[in-house]
């Protein structure tokens, strides 16, 4: 405990799905969740695999913490190798899934295989039976969610579905749980969507057993006093969701925009956490309703928007104006700022369809500006697109573009390809903002400089999620270093890679790591499972997982030379504020982050590393 | 000399009634810090987490030290993170 000890391997090809133990030896070395999960794709898979073979696996994987009643253990993760990128890909969701999962009894899914005709799997305890989707392919998420629900008459089924981007082949299509919590990023929905696997639906009654309850209570309650106290994670992400940060990393020089032309925008104050609470002159209601939490989550950050019904992206389709997933920060930033759109409830509609198609708005947002950019550049014209004036700035051109992605229509398809492939494809490679081919979030490394080693060396492509040095840079959390300068950066970064490892194994969310540290964490999952677990025991975790990560990477082809940024970030300095004159200094970090990495200046780890993380 | 003053989440609500997009000009004395203002708009110090003087951070040990210039901009946020 608090494993169920059970995998579920679910072989796509001939239709079967058949329980067996897990492997408590890799549990105690990997935790869970993501480390875990990783070290049976690797065991598994040959690195050379094309994403979307057959041979390629996805694994849906819980933590141990997963399903208890510790804060915020809800989260489950979805491993593949990333159709955007293909490198390891680890995407993680909140919601209530992870949550079912773990009750039906099962630690983690394995999926192998293509079905021959679309499929979903069904899941009620341990009755798992893969049944046919043909009445749900070519359906939206939310049309499946709630088909699946009615078609077995349990409004309590937990669904993680695709929508139609995802069976489209869009390169960046998520696994979307809960109707708008996203397995978001590296195009794990694509990878699903291959598989000809359309939902995941669950119902789990069986309950989840920890080690030693009392103590685990005891822990559990402690920790939730410390984010009840805090004011980050007790008022200020409660009260305002991530969405607060996009003043902030306006004002301080960081906030990428118009395809990182820039790195301030004029419209940020439009379309920040201020403007959604700011209720409308028109009808006196604001873009937030209220405020949501994910399975046993005492911070509540989520958003829950609804857009003013007169807007003409709702104006005459009833069925968007209602109370649906808001706007969180990334996406507000990728959807608005990437493209100079500065309309709130344009965003709030393109991240309505994100959910509703199973998009990462991300990459969606990043690559219409990089489109945008083409277009303005005259690399391409209306006849690519299809007739859109594909401008900054304009919302009407990101809605439709939107929908079309959505759809796997027109330009759509184009755009489907993310902006590696989009940009390569139109000749002009360097207008990608992207590593190892993922665009890059909300963050410009210009500004926090920490963020651009983060983005060179994560290990999924350019992510905030594997080292938030902003918590540091900008925050100053857990202490406050200079955003403008590298030193330092490289064992910051490393540091923070290293602790989010082991927290993505947990089954817990990484927003706890505000008010958390590992101190706070060790403890629970002490008391919850098995074996013995320290802050020093985690931090080895977190340093093995990142390391097979990277060889990993390494077998599938990577080298040194992809622990790179774009051209625009590295050659071209920031514009204006704080860090006008600026340019990444990528090159002063990278040498010091192998040294401490323990890898060869190539980038490699060496045998001395690879013993010492007993890999 | 004027000043902007840009005030974000909960402390928006100390901001002069009729100010707009979070933000309003002050007229203040030369030398004035940032601690001097904080302290003129009777903002909690407790709240005022963040704090810089345009986009550049001033430290809790600065902020009664540092003056402001003619045309600076302060922005003050409570404790606040996203990701």
């Amino acid at each position: 405990m608090s494993w169920t000890r059970t995998i579920l391997r679910v072989d796509l090809t001939n239709g079967t799905c058949a329980p067996e133990p897990l492997n408590m030896g890799w549990a105690m070395k990997y935790l869970g969740q993501r480390g875990l999960a990783t070290k049976y794709f690797v065991e598994e898979t040959d690195p050379k695999v094309d994403p979307l073979s057959p041979d390629n696996k996805m694994i849906m994987a819980t933590g141990p913490l997963t399903g208890t009643c510790a804060s915020t253990a809800g989260r489950y993760s979805v491993i593949t190798k990333g159709a955007l990128t293909g490198a390891i890909a680890c995407s993680n969701s909140g919601g209530f899934f992870g949550n079912e999962m773990k009750n039906a009894g099962y630690d983690m899914i394995i999926f192998e295989g293509r079905a021959p005709n679309p499929v979903y799997l069904l899941i009620q305890n341990d009755d798992a039976r893969l049944l046919d989707a043909s009445e749900f392919w070519g359906k939206s998420v939310w049309d499946t969610e709630e088909g699946i629900k009615a078609k077995h008459q349990d409004p309590l089924i937990r669904v993680a579905s695709i929508g139609v981007s995802g069976e489209k082949g869009c390169k960046f299509a998520c696994v979307v749980n809960d109707m708008h919590r996203a397995a978001g990023r590296s195009g794990v929905g694509t990878v699903m969507g291959s598989k000809n696997l359309k939902a995941v639906a669950i119902r789990g009654t069986l309950g989840v057993a920890v080690d030693d309850a009392p103590r685990f209570l005891a822990a559990a309650d402690a920790g939730k006093k410390v984010l009840a106290d805090n004011a980050v994670t007790g008022q200020g992400l409660p009260t305002f969701g991530t969405q607060v940060l996009m003043n902030v990393i306006n004002e301080t020089g960081a906030l990428p925009t118009r395809n990182s032309r820039e790195v301030q925008f004029d419209g940020a104050k439009d379309i920040s956490a201020e403007a959604m609470a700011e209720k409308r002159v028109s009808d006196g209601k604001a873009n937030l309703i209220t405020n949501a939490a994910c399975f046993a989550c005492t911070i509540a950050c989520g958003r829950v928007s609804a857009i003013e019904r007169t807007h003409y992206t709702v104006a005459e389709r009833p069925q968007y104006q209602v109370a649906s997933g808001g706007l969180e920060y990334e996406a507000a930033w990728a959807l608005g700022a990437a493209t100079g759109v500065n309309d709130l409830d344009a965003l709030t509609f393109a991240n309505f369809i994100c959910n509703e198609q199973g998009m990462d708005p991300i990459s969606l947002g990043a690559t219409v500006g990089a489109a945008m950019e083409l277009f303005e550049s005259g690399a391409i014209g209306t006849a690519e697109t299809g007739g859109i004036e594909l401008r900054f700035g304009s919302a009407e051109a990101l809605t439709q573009v939107t929908e079309l992605v959505g759809l796997g229509e027109g330009f759509g398809v184009d755009v489907g390809l993310g902006s590696k492939r989009l940009c390569e494809k139109y000749g002009n490679p360097d207008l990608s903002m992207t590593v190892k081919g993922q665009e890059f979030p909300a963050y410009d490394p210009r500004g926090i400089q920490g963020m651009g080693l983060t983005y060179a060396t994560a290990n999924r492509g350019a992510c905030h999620l594997r080292s938030y040095t902003v918590a540091s840079e900008i925050l100053g959390v857990p202490e406050k270093t200079d955003p403008l300068t590298t030193d330092g950066k490289a064992a910051l970064v490393k540091a923070f890679q290293d602790a989010t490892a082991a927290v993505d194994s947990s089954g817990l969310c990484v927003f706890t790591t505000f008010a958390w540290t590992l101190d706070d964490i060790a403890p629970q999952i002490d008391a919850a499972c098995e074996g013995s677990w320290s802050t020093d025991t985690l931090l080895e975790v977190g340093e093995r997982i990142w390391t097979l990560e990277r060889q990993y990477n390494l077998d599938a082809g990577f080298t040194g030379k992809d622990d790179s940024l774009p051209k625009r970030l590295l050659k071209d300095a920031a514009k204006t504020g704080p860090a006008k004159g600026l340019v990444n200094g990528l090159d002063k970090m990278l040498p010091e982050y192998y040294q401490l990495r323990g890898w060869t200046a190539d980038g490699v780890p060496t045998n001395e590393t690879l013993q010492r993380v007993a890999l | 000399m004027r000043i902007t003053v840009k005030l974000y989440a909960l402390l928006g609500r100390y901001l002069p009634p009729g100010s707009k997009d979070n933000q309003t000009e002050l007229e203040v004395d030369d030398g004035t810090t940032p601690a001097a203002v904080m302290r003129r708009l009777a903002l909690p110090p407790e709240q005022c987490h963040l704090v810089l003087i345009n986009g550049l951070y001033v430290p809790p040990g600065e902020r009664d030290r540092q003056a402001l210039a003619d045309g600076d901009a302060l922005a003050i946020w409570p404790p606040v993170a996203g990701g």
